[in-house]
Formats: structure tokens, C-alpha cells, sequence
């Protein structure tokens, strides 16, 4: 067998890139997206060129992922590949660009919520891992843990009002009840988590607490992280992920 | 005896491949080597005999392959996210089509298998590792066929057939200034992949250049010792009036 060629994976060591990765973890409710567009708000403010990238958001997998939950033929395996299609794309399309131009990239969710939702799932957690170990270390990962309590009531008396088939694990038959399957699948998710936490190094929040308290102690955490960051823009004012082009593809309805 | 149904690597955790009693036949090998033609004759050869086959082919499920095409038309790039939607493709028929038919008792004639991907990965990146850790949930097949021919003739024979198209003249390597070059260039960097791996999975390999009737005997003596020992270890076997009809229907 041919030795491994170390350089190719870069997950677990820092990036040599210019530019800064910031990302947040947390399970639904937790309430990281909020504080996420809080501290991109807040980078803007302060004149960084900030570019945003979240969880299954390509188009190109999007589609097949909204066909393949429709179906249910969706399989742990299937599922988790998916995402790590999708995961691929945005890196190269969306992320690395932007750092190797030396620009802030932020990232709703990331390669840590497959590690843990795949798990919890039934895939080889060892597996999952090697997947994406082309992925690129973020220089700060913020992980807003809390009570499985405290995410149902935010989701239920929030904007949303109801679980999503998928986010409540619905696939795996632990209850036929929406709520309760979500607190037993969120439950496995925090736990994973847990130790997902410890074996990355993630900066753990207290999710409890009131927002702009932890936004706070988020732009504490960034602006000791951004000491010997040297902020790089064009001549252009904020363009917002246009610096991709796709090219003779029409875009679904 | 027979050792026990393995995977490649990290396997699918939630599932145990070892009552997966039916035969996995992979035949590998470029575009127009003929694979087609191959497995169809051997299909029908199998079915004549009165066993159960089903036939499975690269980028067919019917979750992925209209994602794949659309991606081959140019909104992606990255290898990465190609290799990917291949084994996405690939779980899914493994999945829903492969193991459900194995337990069964079939024969699954496999048009190409988890070698293509190694093969196009380890061309584009260098780094053969990776992708064998992507398909590691991948069943080991009990029979790997592989159809080689040299750049040269195959090169004649694209231009005859359907011509030479973007992702098989490996074009987004930009090997070559024209297709006809970079064609030249990748199937050799394929075919090289390839003959490693032939030595390394044990492939049993054929000269593709020989003609269609030398290279269907060769297959089927390949194929005969394992379905004898298949036959006793209870595969399933087809209604004589069902093999009688797909006789007929060619």
C-alpha cells in the first residue's frame, strides 16, 4: 500500500491560509445561528470583508437531499454522504476562496455536526471522521451547549413551532410522537457532543444564557483571535457570495 | 470453504453482510472495453442455467443519477464533491439494490465497481487513501474482472463509437490542449492505476483487444467455479419458464 500523503489531510492541524474560519456547533435551539449573525453584524461593522456559509446549503445536493427525504429511501450511509457532498462543495466554492484571499469566513455548522449526528445515526464513527479529513481546521469553533429542555421550549414557543421530520430523527422510529422523538434523538446528538468537545478542543458557551451576554464573551474570543489578523479587502463595497459564478445551469423553481 | 463476507473498511455499522449468500461479479474497465455487452451475455447465461441475476451499474441509482449529470455539466469542480456523489450513488445501490439482492441468493453482475472511483480519485489527487476510506462500508466482491486495453486502441475505438467526451478525456486535468491529448494522457494515467490495483485486489485480467466470443469464455471460466459452490450453498434459482423468456427476448 502506498503510504498516506500526510499534506492531504488537512483536517486536525491549522490551515496556512490568510484569511480566519470561525464556526459554531450546537444542536437545534441552541440558538448559535442567532449569535452567529450577531458577531457577523458586528465584524461588518468593524469593516472585515465576512462571508457566511451554513449546513446543506449547495444547491447542487440540496435537491437531491429534499428528494431523497420526500422518498424516506434516505439511509444512514446515503444521508451522511450527502452532506459530505454538500460539505465539499461549500469548502471549495464557498470557504476556501475567501481564506486563501484572506477574507473572515463564518460557518453555520460543520464538519463536527456530522461527526456527531451520523453517530447517533449508526455510522462508523471512525468512518465518518476519515471522510472528512479533507476538511480545513477552523481557527476558533464555538460550541453552544445546552439543556435539551431549554432548545424544545425555544423551538416550540419560537418562530417555528414545530420539529422537522429529520431534525426530530423521526427516520429512526424511536417514537411516534414528534416531541418526544426529538428529545430522545437531541438528547444522543448533546452527548456526542460532549465528547466531540474534548477530543477537538471546541470553545464551549453557555447557551443559557441571556444573548447579549454571549455575544459578549463571543466577541471577547474573536478579537483575541483576530490580534495579528491583517483584514484584506478589494476596492469594492460588501458583495455577498457573488465571487462565485455558476455557469449554464438554470436555477430550479 | 468460502471465508465470510467482508467489507472494505469501516463497514456499515448497523448492518452484518455475513448471511449475504448470493455472488458479487465485478467487471471493471474503461469506456469502451465492451462491459456492456459483457454482462448482458452473461446475464443471459447465468439465467439460461436457472440462477437468479441482477444487473447494477456505476452512477444508476435512482437517487443520484440526475445529480451526478448535472453535475458533470459544469457546476462543480472539485474532486472532492465528485468522489462523493459516486459513493452516495454507490451506498444507495448497495444499499436498496446490491445487499437486498445478495441475501436473496442473486448473482449481482456489477458494471463497474468501487475501482472506477479509486482509479479517477487517486488520478486527481494523488492520494490513493482517502477514497478507500470513503468506501469502506463497500462489500468485498467474490470475483473482480478486469477488461484492460492500452490507450492506444481504446483511443480507436471511442472515435468510432460515441467519440470522446469531456470527463473521460479527463479534461478538467487540463493534461492536454485538445480532447484528443488529454484523452491519451488520462485513460494512461487510468490504465496505470489500474494495473496497480489489479495486483493489489487480485484482479483477474483480460485482454480487451482479444475478440467478444475469447473474452465471454474467459469470464464465464472465471465465474463457473464460484457458482458451483454457490449452487450447493442454496442460491436461488430463476422458474424454468422465466429463463425460458429472457432467451427469447434477445
Amino acid at each position: 500500500m502506498t503510504p498516506p500523503t500526510s499534506s492531504l489531510r488537512t483536517f486536525g492541524q491549522p490551515h496556512s491560509y490568510p484569511g480566519k474560519l470561525i464556526i459554531v456547533e450546537g444542536i437545534d435551539g441552541s440558538g448559535k445561528s442567532t449569535q452567529l449573525l450577531l458577531l457577523q453584524k458586528w465584524l461588518e461593522s468593524q469593516g472585515h470583508n465576512v462571508f457566511f456559509t451554513e449546513w446543506n446549503s449547495s444547491d447542487l445536493v440540496k435537491e437531491t437531499t429534499k428528494k431523497g427525504k420526500k422518498s424516506k429511501s434516505l439511509t444512514p450511509t446515503t444521508f451522511s454522504l450527502l452532506h459530505a457532498t454538500d460539505f465539499a462543495s461549500r469548502l471549495y466554492h464557498s470557504i476556501l476562496p475567501p481564506l486563501k484571499a484572506g477574507m473572515i469566513v463564518l460557518a453555520d455548522r460543520y464538519a463536527y455536526t456530522a461527526f456527531a449526528r451520523d453517530a447517533v445515526r449508526g455510522v462508523s464513527r471512525s468512518w465518518v471522521r476519515k471522510l472528512y479529513s479533507f476538511s480545513i481546521q477552523p481557527d476558533l469553533a464555538f460550541y453552544f451547549k445546552v439543556p435539551i429542555d431549554t432548545a424544545i421550549a425555544r423551538l416550540l414557543g419560537g418562530t417555528r413551532g414545530q420539529f422537522k421530520y429529520y431534525e426530530a430523527g423521526m427516520d429512526m422510529g424511536i417514537s411516534q410522537d414528534v416531541t418526544e422523538s426529538f428529545r430522545v434523538f437531541q438528547s444522543r446528538i448533546l452527548s456526542e457532543y460532549d465528547k466531540i468537545v474534548d477530543e477537538y478542543g471546541l470553545t464551549v458557551m453557555d447557551a443559557t444564557r441571556e444573548i447579549e451576554e454571549q455575544q459578549d464573551d463571543m466577541r471577547a474570543v474573536v478579537t483575541k483571535a483576530l490580534e495579528h489578523y491583517k483584514p484584506k479587502r478589494g476596492g469594492y463595497g460588501k458583495r455577498t457570495a457573488v465571487f462565485w459564478r455558476r455557469f449554464g445551469v438554470s436555477k430550479p423553481e | 470453504m468460502a471465508k465470510g463476507r467482508q467489507y472494505f473498511g469501516d463497514g456499515l455499522a448497523y448492518l452484518n453482510p455475513s448471511d449475504l449468500k448470493g455472488k458479487l461479479i465485478v467487471i471493471e474497465g474503461t469506456d469502451g472495453v465492451g462491459r456492456s455487452t459483457h454482462i448482458e451475455l452473461l446475464q443471459e447465461w447465468l439465467e439460461v442455467q436457472g440462477y437468479g441475476v441482477i444487473t447494477t451499474g456505476w452512477t444508476r441509482s435512482s437517487l443520484m443519477s440526475r445529480t451526478i449529470d448535472t453535475a458533470k455539466e459544469g457546476n462543480i469542480l472539485d474532486h472532492w464533491s465528485l468522489s462523493l456523489l459516486y459513493a452516495t450513488d454507490f451506498a444507495d445501490r448497495l444499499e436498496h439494490q446490491i445487499i437486498p439482492a445478495l441475501r436473496s441468493g442473486f448473482i449481482v453482475l456489477a458494471d463497474r465497481y468501487i475501482y472506477t472511483a479509486f482509479a479517477r480519485a487517486t488520478v486527481r489527487s494523488g492520494d490513493p487513501t482517502w477514497i478507500r476510506d470513503v468506501f469502506g462500508f463497500a462489500i468485498v466482491p467474490d470475483l473482480v474482472c478486469y477488461l484492460r486495453i492500452d490507450a492506444d486502441t481504446l483511443a480507436l475505438r471511442v472515435l468510432e463509437s460515441n467519440g470522446m467526451n469531456y470527463w473521460e478525456s479527463g479534461m478538467d486535468l487540463r493534461l492536454g490542449t485538445d480532447l484528443y491529448d488529454s484523452f491519451k494522457k488520462y485513460q494512461t494515467l487510468m490504465i496505470e492505476e489500474f494495473d496497480k490495483m489489479a495486483e493489489e485486489f487480485k484482479f483477474e485480467v483480460v485482454d480487451a483487444r482479444k475478440s467478444l466470443e475469447e473474452i465471454q469464455e474467459f469470464l464465464r471460466a472465471k465465474i463457473q467455479p464460484l457458482l458451483r459452490s454457490a449452487h450447493s450453498r442454496g442460491l436461488a434459482r430463476v422458474p424454468a419458464g422465466a429463463a425460458d423468456s429472457a432467451t427469447e427476448g434477445s
